[in-house]
């Protein structure tokens, strides 16, 4: 299988340069390869999130003691296509007051990071886009551009619920930001890189690793505040319940998509989705020992890497169903206590505190080993 | 014109329209998503030049928080166009002087170092991670200045936060914690009523 994907782009390479000459050929086969990988990610991560919207009104029916939607397909199972149908087939309607060429893009903008960010995503050894050393930077910039799309729909749309929806969720979003990327920085410290792949490998080394019980020496254990911060910061980025005060249905409506319809509308249903499972898959990644086993003997060596990662990032993503179902959504000036008086104090202590354990003769993370 | 020439030309001509935009558009908004587009292309310039960590902390620092904050800022002004441009020339000799001033520093200073800059460093260590190397540097050999730029940065903050807060004495607020701190004893009294017969 690999032999024949060497020799295919072997050919292609041969193709292109006999075609644009020597430089131009090898540049543009690189352009063309990376555009079929991409489209190799994204088309299947498009159906993961159309299942995922489906899998949330399951689920979140069944915790409710309701059915969910059953109608369209064997269990409800085309509801998703019939949904995409429908809003391909609805009116974009642009508001007379809005402000036209921003309101268009500002769906753009918000799913163009949601997706840019799968680029330096493992999703087993060597299975990734781009292998670039500085990987999770790369990953806090991109997170760190969702807001503008929220931002320029708010304001494009002239309209008070979604200005409103837009200075909230500007505000949130920086607020848990900061303390998401402290929890990234310690997540760096014990790893000694900021490439994903060397993160998940770091992950996979020690004492517990050699017993075969490698899920002790994950992050999660030593990390454990950090996990946590940094996913509850990572629900809180993505808006969903319960800190969606930026669509808050029963006080501004929709927030910053209230004017939205059709396509446009799904394009940020799309980006929201989206993000959920990358957080998902960065928390897999980071705490959770990415696509490695839990345990290294018989029945948890049969499931291939990518498998592992898969079954992680379900459970991880199900967990924000979870919550929406449960959790009452929280008022505003709680978040902000949230993220400025309680995670950014947390992960600076544990900044230092695993600093120092680093320091200490304790010391059973080994960054930097290769 | 080789590959990457032509990739730096486009780019090059992208930043220079956004920054011409951002002086020259109307709508103060679209100035700022202006300068949000300069810094991403001036981001994407490093790239070319193999400056990973730059290009990257450029996007994350002033696309990802700096910017948002002044668009934040900007939407919320009320900005009524005929009132600034006004005084446009009576401020003009002012403003053409000290920007005149700045290209005359900027042409002395770079000029002399101008032209051909010759073969880019190619040394083992950038070409492998050259945000690991900087790191490397920073923290061993530019240690104390480093700490130095954290602390002035540090005081800066304390200084603004400082200057402009204001304690209002009449804002109503919850404590999270005598909140948390409730008991159900507290709150809830439990009566016990018998029930009244009913004939």
């Amino acid at each position: 299988m690999s032999e024949l994907l060497d020799s295919l782009q072997r050919q292609a390479l041969g193709f292109s340069q006999d075609w644009f000459g020597a430089e131009w050929g090898s540049n543009l086969y690189v352009l063309v390869r990376t555009l079929v990988l991409i489209a190799c990610v994204v088309a299947p991560l498009m159906g993961a999130v159309a299942y995922l919207t489906l899998w949330e009104r399951k689920r979140i029916g069944w915790m409710q003691i309701r059915l969910g939607p059953n109608r369209v397909g064997p269990l409800g199972l085309l509801q998703p296509i019939a949904d995409g149908i429908k809003l391909f087939l609805k009116e974009i309607i642009v508001p007379s007051g809005s402000n036209k060429a921003l309101f268009v893009l500002a769906p753009v903008a918000a799913i163009t990071p949601a997706l840019a960010a799968w680029a330096v995503i493992p999703f087993a050894p060597e299975v990734v886009i781009a292998d670039i050393n500085a990987g999770l930077l790369y990953l806090a910039a991109m997170t760190s551009l969702g807001v503008y799309g929220v931002i320029i729909a708010g304001w494009a749309s002239n309209s008070k619920y979604a200005f409103l929806g837009a200075m909230r969720s500007a505000a949130q979003i920086i607020a848990y930001e900061i303390a998401m990327g402290f929890a990234l920085v310690v997540v760096l410290m014990v790893s000694g890189s900021l490439n994903l792949s060397e993160i998940v490998h770091a992950q996979n080394r020690g004492a517990f690793a050699q017993a075969g019980a490698s899920f002790l020496s994950w992050n999660w254990l030593p990390l454990l505040p950090m996990m946590l911060v940094y996913f509850i910061a990572g629900v809180a980025e993505t808006n969903r319940s319960p800190f969606d005060v930026v669509e808050g249905e029963s006080e501004i409506v929709a927030g910053h998509m209230v004017e939205y319809s059709g396509m446009a509308f799904a394009l940020f249903f799309l980006a929201e989705y989206a993000n959920m499972i990358l957080i998902s898959t960065l928390t897999a990644i980071m705490f959770f020992g990415g696509w490695a086993a839990p345990l290294g003997f018989a029945p948890f060596t049969w499931i291939p890497p990518f498998g592992w990662l898969l079954i992680k990032v379900f459970i991880i993503v199900s967990m924000f169903l979870w919550f929406r179902a449960t959790f009452p959504r929280y008022r505003y000036d709680q978040i902000m206590r949230l993220g400025w008086k309680v995670f950014i104090p947390v992960t600076l202590v544990w900044l230092v505190f695993i600093a120092a354990w680093m320091q200490s003769p304790l010391n059973i993370f080994t960054p930097g080993v290769r | 014109m080789n590959f990457e020439t032509v990739v730096f030309y486009l780019f090059a001509s992208i930043l220079v329209i956004a920054a011409l935009r951002v002086i020259t558009a109307r709508n103060p908004v679209h100035s700022a998503l202006f300068l949000v587009l300069a810094f991403f292309t001036s981001s994407a310039i490093w790239l070319l030049l193999r400056a990973e960590f730059l290009a990257i902390a450029l996007v994350l620092v002033y696309v990802g928080a700096v910017m948002v904050l002044f668009l934040f800022v900007v939407m919320m002004l009320d900005i009524n166009l005929d009132r600034l441009r006004q005084g446009f020339w009576s401020y003009l000799p002012l403003g053409a002087t000290v920007g005149l001033l700045i290209v005359v520093e900027m042409v002395l200073i770079i000029m002399r170092h101008f032209g051909d800059a010759g073969e880019a460093p190619q040394t083992g260590a950038a070409q492998a991670s050259n945000t690991r190397e900087l790191g490397r540097v920073l923290y061993t050999d530019y240690v104390f200045p480093f700490e130095l730029a954290a602390v002035v940065l540090l005081v800066a903050m304390i200084a603004a936060i400082a200057l402009t807060m204001r304690k209002r004495k009449d804002t109503k607020y919850q404590k999270a914690s005598t909140q948390l701190r409730a008991k159900r004893a507290e709150r809830v009294r439990l009566v016990s009523m018998p029930a009244e017969k009913q004939d």
